[in-house]
């Protein structure tokens, strides 16, 4: 039998060949603003074990690089990414000398490689399975489980990560709690006030193209300006609409990052909302009309649920979309995981950085898989494509 | 009875219907028939107030239409449109108890209306009651969307080409069935479509109009018969107006005594049909059976020929 390759398992084989091989494994600092110096896969671990990851590691490769059956490429992907998601742990307590609370021990850009390029060989191999919507969520939950069960353990305890996390535990979940505040309260803002001036833009034909252009417009607007732009009217209706300070709206602040989120939420959907409804079959309207639904009866009960799927990916990319652009609201003191994104750029510690961006995308990450599960389930049974 | 008085609809300028009086009557067939842009759907339209009429009333069994708020009038009449429209996101049985739930009926009592419709149109309730539109052929959805118009047991039908998206099979099929219910049910149709052949084969009268005009309003024999201008006598259509003409009388009133060689046919079957089968077997005569096979006595081909003459 002739050997033959994977197409997709090539490009893996090549990255994680040079992820294991070429570059750091992890990296080593004396304290956490110094340059650091790069500890390959041999250096990092001790004994035995560096010598075991290679071995793994080779072996997966082969896997992916081979045309091999799905359930050995699953376990290949899963061995490895949980090996280096332990081995990583290791490494940090290896390179850190005893008792030095300075030194910070962080992974690599050699870990990272490798952690991509088997994520793809997972998601390659998961995309194959084609799991059904809860079977997705579910593995999204066995994934969510491990890692907390990792940081639960205390196995990356002595990572540069963890250690930066230690020091601001309190502020963290504060700024957590922050961001997804200000990411689902504009969501649900800008559905709240969308879907009804989508459903009018609908009806009204002259409104349409006014109202797209005009969100159209807000959302090239970048960040910063619109921020800026916020300022004076914010700071005028905190000073002279009673009440209204006590509240918390003021000229920078939370105030001016949740009117700019949802203002760039208003577009996505405004616009879904609009395709939805256009999308909704001219003869089951007009059917809907001649057996004498009134138009409230009619929204509700025809335009609504099979536009509904639509709107939902509008929802789905406000929600991923507002997970990202959230972190921006730190800039004008709105708080949320840009807080330590920002306080690292400034002290040049990345570790800090990545104690913002890394949750930042996880949430982004989870978001779009469980709102992707939920479209499936609500466009189930109904023949979308024939729409049209 | 549907009194329709002087109906005009105007857009801007153009009277899409122009003046359009007539009176159909309870429990019949009424086809309007007429190329695109005639006003015949308009028309139809204005009966269950889908389109407001510019001037005019329309009065269904003495109660002018408007007195009644429009989605309550449109829950008391059937509507059938082409294409079907059915609901996507409903099952079969949803989609038929849609007017029954807009009335408020209890479930008991839509649940056995469903399965009585279902029944009537050849689709067993327990199979296809809880499929959706998209898994059924476009026969089987086109009953769907009838028996979803019929399900409130209303007395008028409206139907805007319902048979327009079938094939000429199952169309012929679908227009038996219509025909069928017609006679059980004893509903009041009105019908609009763009084939004559439909409107002659259907209609217990015809409605011919043109550029919001209506031009001829008679029984089909007269249509075909007597066409009131130019542009009737040519949506008739000239080269097979006598087999139309024969198509619309039963065998059975074309007996003549004495006997035949050969198959024989039913009684029930058009006379169009026999002279078909004679001109096709090459005979001059047939003999004619009921449908207890009991022989009546004989259609001939000189007989038939006779009848499919412009009648004085």
């Amino acid at each position: 039998m002739a050997i033959r390759f994977d197409k997709l398992g090539v490009v893996i084989a090549a990255i994680a060949a040079y992820g294991a091989v070429v570059a750091p494994f992890a990296t080593f600092r004396a304290n956490r603003i110094v340059a650091g110096e790069p500890r390959s896969i041999l250096e990092a671990l001790p004994q035995w074990s560096g010598a075991a990851l290679l071995a793994i590691l080779g072996a997966a490769a082969l896997v992916a690089l081979l045309k091999t059956p799905l359930a050995l490429r699953l376990a290949a992907s899963v061995v490895v990414l949980t090996s280096l998601a332990l081995l990583i742990g290791v490494a940090g307590a290896h390179l850190t000398p005893e008792g030095n609370s300075f030194a910070r021990v962080s992974a690599a850009s050699g870990f990272w490689l490798l952690i991509f390029a088997f994520t793809l060989l997972l998601a390659d191999g998961l995309t194959r399975l084609q799991l059904s919507p809860v079977g997705r969520v579910a593995v999204l939950a066995v994934a969510a489980a491990a890692v907390w069960l990792l940081l639960a353990s205390g196995a990356w305890n002595d990572l540069s990560l963890l250690k930066e996390y230690t020091n601001r535990a309190d502020s963290f979940w504060n700024e957590a709690s922050r961001h997804v505040t200000l990411a689902l309260g504009s969501l649900v803002g800008a559905v709240a006030v969308g879907l009804p001036l989508g459903i009018l833009c609908h009806r009204v034909d002259w409104l349409r193209d006014g109202v797209l252009n005009v969100l159209n417009i807000v959302q090239t607007i970048p960040s910063i300006a619109l921020f800026g732009i916020l300022i004076a009217p914010l700071g005028w209706v905190a000073a002279n609409v009673p009440g209204a300070a006590a509240i918390g709206i003021r000229g920078i602040g939370v105030a001016p990052a949740f009117v700019a989120l949802f203002l760039y939420s208003l577009l996505p959907v405004v616009a879904n909302t609009v395709v939805g409804l256009a999308g909704v079959p001219r003869a089951a309207n007009e059917a809907a009309r001649g057996m004498g639904m009134t138009d409230w009866q009619r929204l509700r009960g025809v335009e609504f649920p099979l536009a509904f799927p639509v709107i939902l990916t509008g929802i789905r990319i406000v929600l991923v979309q507002n997970i990202g652009l959230a972190t921006i609201a730190a800039l004008i003191g709105g708080g949320g995981f840009g807080v330590f994104v920002f306080q690292g750029v400034g002290q040049t510690a990345m570790d800090l950085v990545l104690l913002g961006a890394v949750p930042t995308v996880a949430l982004a990450f989870a978001a779009a898989i469980i709102l992707d599960a939920v479209i499936e389930m609500a466009a189930k049974g109904r023949p979308v494509a024939e729409a049209a | 009875m549907i009194e329709i008085e002087h109906v005009t609809k105007r857009y801007g300028d153009v009277a899409v219907v122009d003046d359009v009086s007539m009176v159909i009557e309870p429990r019949t067939v009424t086809v309007i028939v007429g190329t695109s842009g005639s006003g015949k759907t308009t028309l139809l339209r204005m009966i269950n107030r889908l389109v407001e009429p510019t001037s005019g009333t329309i009065r269904l069994d003495g109660v002018d239409n408007r007195t009644v708020p429009g989605p309550q009038l449109r829950r008391s009449i059937g509507y059938a449109i082409q294409g079907h429209g059915l609901f996507p996101h409903r099952t079969v049985a949803q989609n038929i108890a849609t007017v029954p739930s807009l009335l408020g009926w209890d479930a008991g009592r839509i649940r056995a209306r469903v399965d009585e419709l279902l029944s009537l149109f050849q689709l067993d309730p327990a199979a296809f009651g809880a499929r959706y539109p998209h898994e059924l052929s476009g026969g089987q959805q086109q009953r769907v969307g009838v028996a979803r118009a019929l399900a409130a047991e209303p007395n008028v039908l409206l139907m805007d080409e319902p048979f327009g998206a079938l094939d000429p099979i199952i169309r012929t099929k679908a227009q038996e069935d219509l025909l069928a219910i017609q006679r059980r049910f004893g509903t009041t149709i009105i019908l609009v479509t763009h084939d004559m052949e439909e409107a002659v084969h259907l209609g217990d009268r015809i409605a011919v109009m043109d550029a919001g005009r209506l031009i001829q309003y008679a029984i089909p024999a007269e249509i075909l018969a007597r066409p009131a201008n130019d542009f009737v006598e040519t949506l008739v259509g000239a080269s097979d107006r006598p087999f139309k003409l024969l198509s619309l009388g039963a065998v059975r009133d074309a007996v003549e005594p004495g006997e035949a060689e050969g198959a024989a046919i039913g009684d029930e079957a058009t006379q169009r049909d026999a002279l078909a089968e004679l001109l096709w077997s090459g005979r001059a005569a047939m003999p004619v059976t009921d449908d207890e096979g009991r022989a009546l006595g004989r259609v001939t081909v000189n007989g038939l020929v006779k009848r499919a003459a412009r009648p004085a």
